[in-house]
């Protein structure tokens, strides 16, 4: 019976259910509702379902096969261990937007045609939505108001390309979208636009901001949320329609690499895993461009790791601002004293993402470089390298070292609530169980591995001198103090066009308005004042034509007329 | 709020050891790589330690470039009025 309803439904009906039930069971709910989801997905056999006609449109509500699959089923895990994670938040707004932002991204995954894909597409933005405001404050409710703007934006270019794409060609079916030459400049006008639409929710670069301006902002939980499934749902969405697309192989080298430099000098530590997940969207995106079988298993396998130990690491973080209260790296380090726990999943997390050998990053992302190698795209493979120096900066040693070691805040907390702690603890334990066994979810992927191995003697050897040089030249900047302190503040990003020029333009603009206004008035009123002055002078009281005349003249003028007619008259 | 007692990683002495054990792992990881003889992507690839020595220089690299721009792109914490 399960397997009736589209999957993601279960969760976004059983949201809405949360409300009705005691306070006290509402976060249970909402862990029994992705292990509900995931369960429902073993069940699906691949094909086409649930097909409706809506108008002229048929409407393929259900897709299954192995890219959606494997995206279902870490949606569904991520969710669950999320909501463990945020099992003590006793804010019926959080359970409810969570869960129905988790099943519009796995109805999302799942949709076989635009106009499915758009319904859920939009759900997914104004659901994530709550989990900003629902930290309550001036910021997250601005910082809320700008994501909603641009990610219902986003949903809007997706629905535009869908209609051109529908008209010029008949269909709607959310299959390839990019030609077989893997050009943008040959792709209709329609085609262009759903790019467009994928690639703001993607964080390419240019349309990134939202992304570090919403996440920081969120809950605690909140945050754990955000950072799985918007991101990936447009990674998905991309493998999907747009693999072999060739720009976007020079363009994920950029979105590894300009994040690394922000993620340095940024202080707020959910802010650097904000930029640190843009840089690894990067990778995923380079794997989608390059667009064979290894690669886009890369992309795919990527993003399923990614999404764990980017959860841990905000988990981790989340976990160090709900005891202290802070989440600024001016104002913490030495927690590793009384969180020790947190401090382990963390380092877990950071091996991960850093791609150390044995941890689940190193087995992922291998794919995408060693495509990249393999086609001898020297340039992208050194852009690469340099990233992979930059993760090991930011995520590898920027996070756990300025949290949990460092300069000692003296700050005591407790460890995190048993249930953060579980959540963390299983996240971790898979991030190494990745590493360590990497057939199973090889296995998963959307194309047979083959014969490709992530752990050969050169493979494993090369990761490590990058891995272990980087981290030596962290501890001899620190040494020499040439290693910048951190330092409070806000850094400027693309976001300051809209958040101060654009709002100062408009002001200057405003202002010249106001007073070209005044200028037309002011003109407008001396005319008027002027002509009715005229009028008054001619009309008025004592007016020339207001003047009453005198009917003698008249009678003289009569008789000068007739005189006058006389002589002429007489004269001819 | 300090508990105020020591640990291991709170004795300098301690901290140097690592270091130096870090020094001595990346030696040990340079000269792993004489006359491995796998193959190379490309012939700069197949230098003694491109891959230490790429991480080192990138790493360096990154730091001191954000620590310029940090002085081009920092305003303080309530630039945007938020």
């Amino acid at each position: 019976m399960i397997e009736a309803l589209p999957p993601g439904l279960i969760l976004i009906l059983g949201a809405l259910a949360i409300p009705l039930l005691p306070k006290r069971a509402q976060p249970f709910a909402a862990v029994v509702l992705p292990a509900l989801g995931f369960f429902q997905l073993l069940l699906l056999a691949p094909g086409e379902s649930h097909q409706l006609h809506l108008f002229d449109l048929e409407l393929t509500v259900v897709r299954v096969d192995r890219l959606s699959l494997v995206f279902g089923y870490i949606f569904c895990l991520a969710a669950f261990l999320a909501a463990v994670y945020a099992l003590h938040v006793k804010d019926t707004l959080q359970h409810v937007a969570a869960m129905v932002y988790v099943g519009a991204a796995v109805g999302a995954v799942f949709a076989g045609d635009l106009v499915t894909l758009f319904v859920y597409w939009e759900l997914t933005a104004v659901s994530s939505v709550f989990l900003v405001w629902a930290s309550r404050t001036e910021a997250a409710y601005r910082s809320g108001m700008r994501y909603l703007v641009i990610q219902v934006g986003s949903g809007v270019l997706l629905l535009a390309g869908v209609i051109l794409h529908a008209s010029a060609t008949g269909s709607i079916a959310f299959g390839q979208l990019i030609g077989d030459d893997g050009l943008l400049a040959t792709a209709s006008p329609g085609v262009l636009l759903i790019f467009l639409a994928f690639g703001v929710k993607s964080a390419f670069p240019f349309l990134h901001n939202w992304l570090q301006d919403a996440y920081p902002n969120g809950t605690v939980t909140g945050t754990v949320f955000l950072s799985a499934f918007t991101t990936k749902l447009a990674i998905y969405a991309l493998a999907r329609g747009f693999p072999g697309t060739e720009i976007l192989v020079p363009m994920g080298v950029v979105m590894t690499l300009f994040p690394v430099f922000y993620a340095v000098i940024e202080n707020d530590l959910r802010k650097v895993l904000a930029y640190s997940l843009n840089n690894q969207l990067g990778y995923m995106v380079v794997g989608i461009g390059i667009g064979t079988a290894l690669s886009l298993n890369g992309t795919v396998s990527h993003a399923f790791a990614h999404i764990l130990y980017k959860a841990l690491l905000f988990m981790t973080m989340g976990a160090v601002l709900h005891r202290t209260g802070t989440i600024k790296a001016t104002e913490l380090g030495g927690l590793y004293k009384s969180m020790p726990v947190t401090t382990v999943c963390c380092i877990i997390a950071a091996a991960s993402i850093s791609g150390f050998p044995f941890f689940s990053g190193f087995v992922t992302k291998s794919m995408v470089i060693a495509e990249v190698e393999h086609l001898n795209l020297t340039w992208i493979f050194l852009g690469l390298l340099v990233a992979s120096a930059g993760v090991m900066e930011h995520s590898g040693i920027k996070i756990p070292y300025f949290a949990f070691f460092g300069h000692d805040s003296g700050i005591r907390v407790k460890e995190a609530p048993w249930n953060m702690l579980a959540a963390m603890v299983a996240s971790a334990a898979l991030c190494l169980a990745i590493g360590l066994w990497p057939a199973p979810l090889y296995s998963l992927l959307p194309f047979p591995v083959g014969d490709y191995e992530p752990y050969t003697a050169a493979h494993v050897l090369t990761t490590f001198r990058l891995l272990v040089f980087a981290i030596l030249a962290f501890a001899v900047l620190v040494r020499t103090g040439i290693y910048p302190p951190e330092r409070a503040g806000v850094n400027l990003d693309f976001d300051w066009s809209y958040r101060k020029a654009l709002p100062a333009l408009l002001r200057r603009l405003a202002a010249v308005g106001g007073a070209v206004r005044r200028a037309v008035t002011v003109a407008v009123e001396t005319l008027l004042g002027r002509g009715y002055r005229l009028v008054y002078r001619l009309h008025g009281p004592s007016g020339v034509f207001a003047r009453t005349w005198d009917t003698g003249a008249i009678a003289f003028w009569a008789v000068v007329g007739l005189l006058g007619f006389l002589v002429l008259y007489f004269w001819g | 709020m300090s508990d105020g007692r020591k640990r291991w990683l709170d004795e300098p002495r301690n901290v140097d050891r690592l270091f130096y054990g870090l020094v001595a792992l990346c030696a040990l990881l340079a000269v792993s790589d004489l006359g491995s003889g796998r193959h190379f992507f490309a012939t700069w690839e197949g230098w003694p330690n491109f891959h230490g020595f790429f991480g080192f220089v990138a790493f360096w690299c990154i730091v001191i470039a954000g620590k310029h721009l940090r002085k081009l792109l920092w305003r303080p914490e309530d630039y945007y009025d938020d």
